[in-house]
């Protein structure tokens, strides 16, 4: 698989003198997680396609801190913001897109005390606007009609009232968006947050993300939309222990957009 | 007559001065928080208030309980009109004082009349929820015990008074004389048949001490009680947290000496100044005193209605895990503290006990998902996850005692700048792959 990705650091943009239009936050699953570099790849190409100039920090990158805060370990959070913001300030980072609304939340609400702010968006609402500013265009081909439900993460939705970019995106594919009985300020969490996702869950009756799939397919989707890597890998365990993994895929909003463009 | 008069006026008295005397108590536990600037954009605040407390917009998405709730918030404030006339009448001697409106007095006495049946009939209705349908919320293990007094007893005081005032107002032959506004009570007045007049007004005068009483035995019963949140609805309101719900705080403790340690310049090994007074920084919170004051208030303004704990991703999958419950134990803690200080002149002497452990156990803590539910479900903006993060801070700050795992996904942030086992060289490496 060796397909041409434009991914320019933020090292060589510097070399050449130039300040990209945007900063891509990868975020460590993005860079590492097998699933989650697919919707890294999806949404470069997506940037590609539409002549974004972006750059990542790639290796100058490094967590932004959010599951060791959300696990109360704010000496290690506050070491990882101090660095990064070091590094972002360096380059005079301005706006930062991410694919993950843990790194999303984090870079955007916590820190600016710190001494780092920029403009962030999460990646589905850098989409919409470059939808709405007429540089992407997008056509619903295979998604066309299919059922699709969108499953909002909690530091994407409650955590930061964004709730209509996704869903914008998903019904220009002409899909058919079928909301789940808990969806929007509702929501059920897929059980990855507040740093659930490095460790096992407590004893209880029943696993967060079986409950929250059960939701999902309530409403017979073809397809679970999610935006972001670890609701993502949830509802992707809870298809599989559902054994629903023939009828039913979880996808990013920005691998449908990708696909229904056939990059 | 005048024996009447001054009886009244010293229950009135006692009534209100043993409940300032208890709203003092009140204000001293809350202070036991630390404190916390939650002053700035004033108009926002007054905002919320407005929608969330006087207008009861959360309430409603839940619309059965929302509107039965907005009977009984509107008919009890309303009716409370009719307080005023009591206490005039009470004080000087009068009846009816403000008879003299006329027509419009029938119109609000009717109004309380129509009022009083739909809270009547809304009490009863929550009544039953709770002790005939069960509604898990209000069946869970939280409540079990004194809680479900409380819950209950709350409703047959609202039973009660309001029935005393429609008894009141039908025995009162001389505002059925008036036949204007007795909407209600029309139908309740005794026939002369069955009552003789000394009885009717005998009946017509227990049925109004009862009810002024009863007001102010529930006025003073609200400290002892989850009930607060009539009063504390409204500061809470005002004093929530303004930011987005996914912006936690940073701990300006940790802030100085990360700074410290990331300066080149710094000389680690200097002596720091000391302050004579300087209370050591504890990370996080173990008990009470190192919540924040909005906390606390959040503690005694928490009705317990369970919307968190129902909304909970850990509780209805099973976990131990009940915002609701934080909330109660936190207030159990505060007055216990409260009575600790009360009993020693004025000072805290350690009683052995904290929050943490005796209260509220790490695993609760730890099967929160962070995700907002809670605060997002709660009617009166009070956030338990605030208190759930700071708990879980003192837990891995002061005493390393995050769970094993949690602790090599730490390791691994601190050594390679990811969650997992990769090193900080191979980010780019999905570009190729």
């Amino acid at each position: 698989m060796s397909e041409v990705l434009n991914v320019p650091t933020m090292a060589e943009m510097m070399a050449q003198g130039k300040q990209p239009e945007v900063l891509f936050w990868v975020g460590c699953a993005g860079s590492f997680d097998d699933r989650a570099k697919k919707i890294t790849k999806a949404f470069v190409r997506i940037l590609n396609r539409a002549n974004v100039e972006f750059a990542v920090l790639g290796t100058e990158e490094s967590c932004t801190g959010d599951p060791a805060k959300r696990a109360g370990n704010e000496f290690l959070f506050q070491m990882q913001a101090m660095m990064n913001i070091e590094v972002l300030n360096a380059y005079e980072a301005k706006k930062i897109v991410t694919a993950c609304p843990h790194c999303f939340n984090t870079l955007k609400n916590e820190y600016p005390e710190l001494g780092g702010t920029y403009e962030v968006v999460h990646h589905t609402e850098f989409l919409k606007q470059l939808l709405d500013s007429g540089r992407l265009t997008i056509e619903g081909g295979q998604f066309k009609g299919k059922r699709i439900t969108f499953h909002d993460p909690c530091y994407l939705g409650r955590a930061n009232n964004v709730y209509e970019a996704p869903r914008d995106l998903i019904q220009k594919l002409d899909a058919e968006l079928v909301e789940m009985k808990r969806s929007r300020a509702n929501g059920l969490c897929c059980g990855a947050g507040g740093a659930q996702m490095f460790k096992e869950p407590e004893t209880g009756n029943k696993d967060i993300n079986v409950e929250r799939t059960e939701d999902a397919l309530e409403t017979k989707p073809e397809i679970i939309a999610a935006g972001c890597p670890f609701c993502n890998t949830m509802m992707t365990d809870g298809v599989k222990a559902k054994e629903q993994e023939a009828n039913v895929k979880v996808m990013d909003v920005a691998e449908l957009i990708a696909n229904a463009q056939d990059l | 007559m005048y024996i009447d008069n001054i009886l009244f006026a010293i229950i009135l008295v006692a009534g209100i001065g043993f409940f300032a005397k208890n709203v003092k108590k009140l204000k001293r536990n809350i202070n036991l928080g630390h404190d916390v600037n939650r002053t700035d954009n004033p108009s926002a605040r007054w905002k919320n208030m407005a929608m969330i407390a006087l207008g009861q917009s959360k309430m409603v998405k839940r619309p059965i309980a929302g509107l039965l709730h907005i009977i009984v918030y509107a008919g009890f404030i309303i009716i409370n009109i009719e307080v005023l006339e009591i206490i005039i009448d009470g004080l000087f001697g009068t009846h009816r004082v403000f008879s003299f409106l006329g027509g419009f007095y029938g119109f609000l006495i009717g109004s309380f009349e129509i009022l009083a049946v739909l809270v009547l009939v809304a009490v009863i209705i929550f009544w039953i929820r709770r002790n005939i349908i069960r509604l898990k919320r209000f069946a869970s293990s939280d409540l079990k015990g004194a809680p479900k007094r409380d819950a209950d007893t709350i409703l047959y005081f609202e039973m009660v008074l309001m029935s005393l005032f429609l008894v009141m107002n039908a025995f009162d032959l001389h505002f059925q004389d008036m036949n204007s506004g007795n909407i209600i009570s029309r139908y309740l007045t005794p026939s002369p048949d069955t009552f003789s007049l000394e009885a009717v007004i005998i009946i017509e005068r227990v049925a109004w001490w009862l009810h002024i009483t009863g007001i102010l035995v529930f006025l003073n019963y609200l400290y002892y009680s989850k009930h607060l949140h009539i009063l504390l609805a409204f500061p809470n309101t005002y004093f929530a947290d303004l930011n987005p719900k996914g912006q936690f705080d940073n701990l300006e403790s940790v802030t100085k000496e990360v700074k410290l340690m990331m300066d080149p310049n710094a000389d680690l090994f200097a002596a720091q100044p000391v302050d004579e007074n300087a209370v050591p920084s504890k990370f996080g919170a173990s008990d009470v005193q190192d919540l924040n004051w909005v906390q606390l208030l959040n503690a005694y303004t928490c009705t317990e209605c369970g919307r968190c704990t129902s909304s909970c991703p850990a509780n209805q999958t099973g976990k131990k895990l009940s915002p609701r419950k934080i909330m109660m134990d936190t207030r159990d803690r505060m007055e216990e503290v409260g009575r600790n200080i009360d009993a020693n002149k004025g000072v805290f002497v350690p009683d052995n006990k904290s929050l943490l452990n005796d209260y509220i156990t790490a695993e609760e803590l730890w099967a929160c998902t962070s995700c907002n539910a809670c605060v997002e479900e709660c009617p009166v903006n009070i956030s338990p996850l605030s208190i759930i993060m700071d708990m879980r801070r003192y837990l891995v700050m002061e005493q390393s005692a995050a769970p094993q795992s949690l602790n090599a996904m730490m390791t691994n942030i601190e050594n390679n700048g990811a969650p997992w086992q990769y090193n900080q060289q191979d980010r780019l490496n999905w570009k190729n792959e």
